[in-house]
């Protein structure tokens, strides 16, 4: 690694003490506000600070945490990795990841899909990883027709390598204008934002994963990697178990995407794969907590396509806790509740709470699925048998439940 | 098979314009029915599809802007809704869908694009976008409680002669004039995306009782605890 410029360094070094700072009173990880200070003193920090390593961005609407780590975790084979671990995904924490690891030769960064592009052109990053576009906080987001436009032009005249599932056709949309693009059929379960072609208006046609415009010639491109329920098909035909410990089919989707990432890195499969297979839990994501008997495992949902993944995960024979808020990063409009499909829930017990819990009631009486209403969740846990429980929060009910049982989950 | 005398709900478009959680919309009008003993039967249209002319309520919701575009144009080249709003049919045409109803609508840049003239307004592209709650007293003729709802939208829309405003805000922006949406025979347009009925039964209801008559009250225990949350948390009281 060449030797950052003074001022580069100076700066790295005051956002790294900003943020032990922070983390020492209490107020957080310290990612966001040691790379805001960094930031301050040389606004050019990022890119001194991703010049002459192998970077891969990750950027989707779900799965870009869990998917980083699980890149991550992969090319720990390789050497060391800078990476965001805790889904500070702006350019401050992309410059706190790399000035807490500046030496590592490799960095592994989630991004913001509003900030793809911004980030892109700062970093030069050789590898990106683009999984699936879905309707997600309307009132803060930005729209993701209009957002996949964006990913094109910065895509666009870039020797970038792009790993992107082609079976989410806007991504597909997005991804193609790069100039190198390795496919993978990574699947798609939720599809209300993808009837429409992309390039023409269109109607898709679809028949099982393939997709076709009724009108122009855009289609499903032919994918070099294919997950096939429990297994990933690699480029060269051979078949690998995945067997993660991470659950769900969403799950083994991010771990395919994984696999194609490492293999640009030059990482082959059987390398890679006992790496993925170690990740257990990713910020909180999937852990359990235990309080009296009960254990409750803790699963984050943000959107309507996030739901439908955590609803591939709950165990339909344990009772269900769902806790929805609608503060800042939660989005304050809880209209996606209508998106979502909660006929699922007929038959389990069912448990509401969180700060919009009326909103959530109004909208499970609609679907005729039968619910108590919790004030808290305490009180929602204190419910229970002791045993199992699943829980479905959004992202900020998801951090008080987190910080209600330590932070260390 | 839903009989003859069921009523018919058309959804317009889910393809293009139901990105506000629209679906929503059509849900508690089916449920407002059926807990009445109204049979229902709901169609979804999609944007490739021909608009069937024999339905009671057209819903169409909310979306990005070229969709929007992409849908007045097929709404245009079809004529189907015009046919059945010829009819007497009833219809909730929500932010996107709302404009489109209109002379005229702002497109991605801001260019006027021909909207299906359907509704005597014409919108255009506003200074800032307006995202927020939005609480809004309802026209007197209408009998109608508080308005309360979501809106996120661009837009400007200023009312012709041939419609009356539906509701005039306390908060929020709406139509850009101090007024909310409008009314005109049996279409209502409004900016307040999503599942606006969900937070406006009475509203639902009057959409309903249009096509189905005097209805019988229900328990509305669950709605009007969130309008009563909403309310309190927007209006401060």
């Amino acid at each position: 690694m060449t030797q950052l410029p003074l001022r580069a360094q100076l700066a790295s070094a005051l956002g790294r003490s900003a943020a032990t700072l922070s983390r020492m009173t209490g107020r957080g990880d310290g990612s966001v506000i040691g790379g805001r200070v960094g930031l301050m003193l040389e606004p050019d920090l990022l890119r001194q600070l991703a010049r002459d390593r192998r970077l891969a961005l990750v950027s989707a609407t779900n799965g870009k945490t869990t998917t980083t780590r699980l890149i991550t975790s992969a090319l720990l084979e390789l050497g060391e990795v800078a990476t965001n671990a805790f889904g500070a995904n702006m350019p401050a924490g992309h410059v706190s990841a790399l000035s807490t690891h500046k030496d590592a030769p490799y960095g592994v960064l989630e991004v913001d899909e509003k900030y793809l592009p911004e980030v892109l052109d700062t970093t030069g990053a050789g590898v990106v990883c683009l999984m699936n576009l879905s309707r997600d906080q309307m009132d803060r987001a930005a729209e993701i027709w209009l957002l996949a436009q964006k990913w094109r032009r910065a895509l666009s005249g870039k020797p970038t390598h792009v790993i992107a599932n082609c079976d989410d056709p806007l991504v597909t949309w997005g991804a193609s204008t790069a100039a190198k693009v390795t496919w993978v059929a990574g699947g798609q379960r939720w599809k209300e934002d993808s009837w429409c072609c992309p390039e023409c208006g269109g109607p898709l046609d679809r028949k099982d994963a393939d997709w076709a415009c009724r009108e122009c010639t855009f289609h499903r491109p032919e994918p070099q990697w294919v997950l096939d329920d429990d297994a990933v098909v690699d480029p060269r035909g051979q078949r690998w178990l995945l067997d993660i410990q991470l659950p769900g089919l969403a799950n083994r989707s991010n771990a395919a995407m994984a696999l194609a990432v490492a293999e640009a890195f030059g990482l082959p499969v059987e390398r890679a794969l006992p790496r993925l297979r170690e990740v257990t839990s990713v910020a909180g994501r999937y852990t359990t907590v235990e309080r009296d008997g009960r254990h409750a495992r803790l699963l984050l949902a943000k959107n309507p396509a996030g739901w439908l993944e955590a609803f591939d995960v709950s165990d339909p024979q344990q009772p269900i806790i769902l806790s929805v808020n609608a503060q800042g990063p939660d989005g304050r409009d809880t209209s996606w509740l209508w998106d979502v499909d909660y006929r699922i829930l007929r038959g389990r017990p069912v448990f509401v709470t969180g700060e919009r819990r009326l909103d959530l009631a109004l909208r499970l009486d609609v679907a005729d699925v039968p619910f108590s209403l919790c004030g808290t969740f305490s009180e929602a846990l204190s419910m229970q048998p002791p045993g199992r429980v699943d829980v479905i929060a959004n992202y900020t009910a998801f951090q008080q439940i987190r910080s209600e049982f330590g932070r260390a989950v | 098979m839903p009989s003859d005398s069921a009523l018919r709900i058309v959804w317009i478009y889910p393809d293009l314009l139901s990105t506000y959680g629209d679906q929503g919309n059509v849900l508690v009008l089916e449920q407002r029915a059926q807990r009445r003993g109204i049979e229902t039967e709901t169609i979804y249209v999609r944007s490739a599809d021909p608009v069937p002319e024999s339905g009671d309520i057209y819903l169409i919701g909310g979306g990005e802007d070229r969709p929007q575009i992409l849908a007045a144009e097929r709404l245009r080249k079809d004529g189907g809704l015009h046919r059945a709003i010829a009819r007497g049919a009833a219809m909730l045409a929500v932010c996107a869908g709302y404009q489109i109803m209109g002379s005229t609508f702002g497109g991605e840049e801001g260019q006027p694009v021909d909207g299906i003239g359907v509704l005597d307004i014409a919108s255009s592209r506003g200074p800032a976008r307006a995202v927020g709650e939005l609480v809004a007293e309802v026209d007197a003729e209408l009998g109608l409680p508080t308005l309360t709802g979501f809106e996120n939208h661009m837009g400007v829309t200023r009312l012709g002669p041939g419609v009356k405003a539906l509701s005039r805000t306390t908060v929020g922006v709406g139509n850009g004039d101090g007024f909310e949406g409008c009314y005109a025979g049996h279409i209502v347009g409004t900016y307040l995306h999503g599942p606006a009925l969900a937070r406006n039964p009475a509203l639902a209801d009057l959409l309903l009782s249009w096509r189905a008559g005097d209805l019988a009250p229900l328990d509305d225990t669950r709605y009007e605890q969130l309008r009563r949350e909403r309310l309190a948390a927007v209006l401060g009281s």
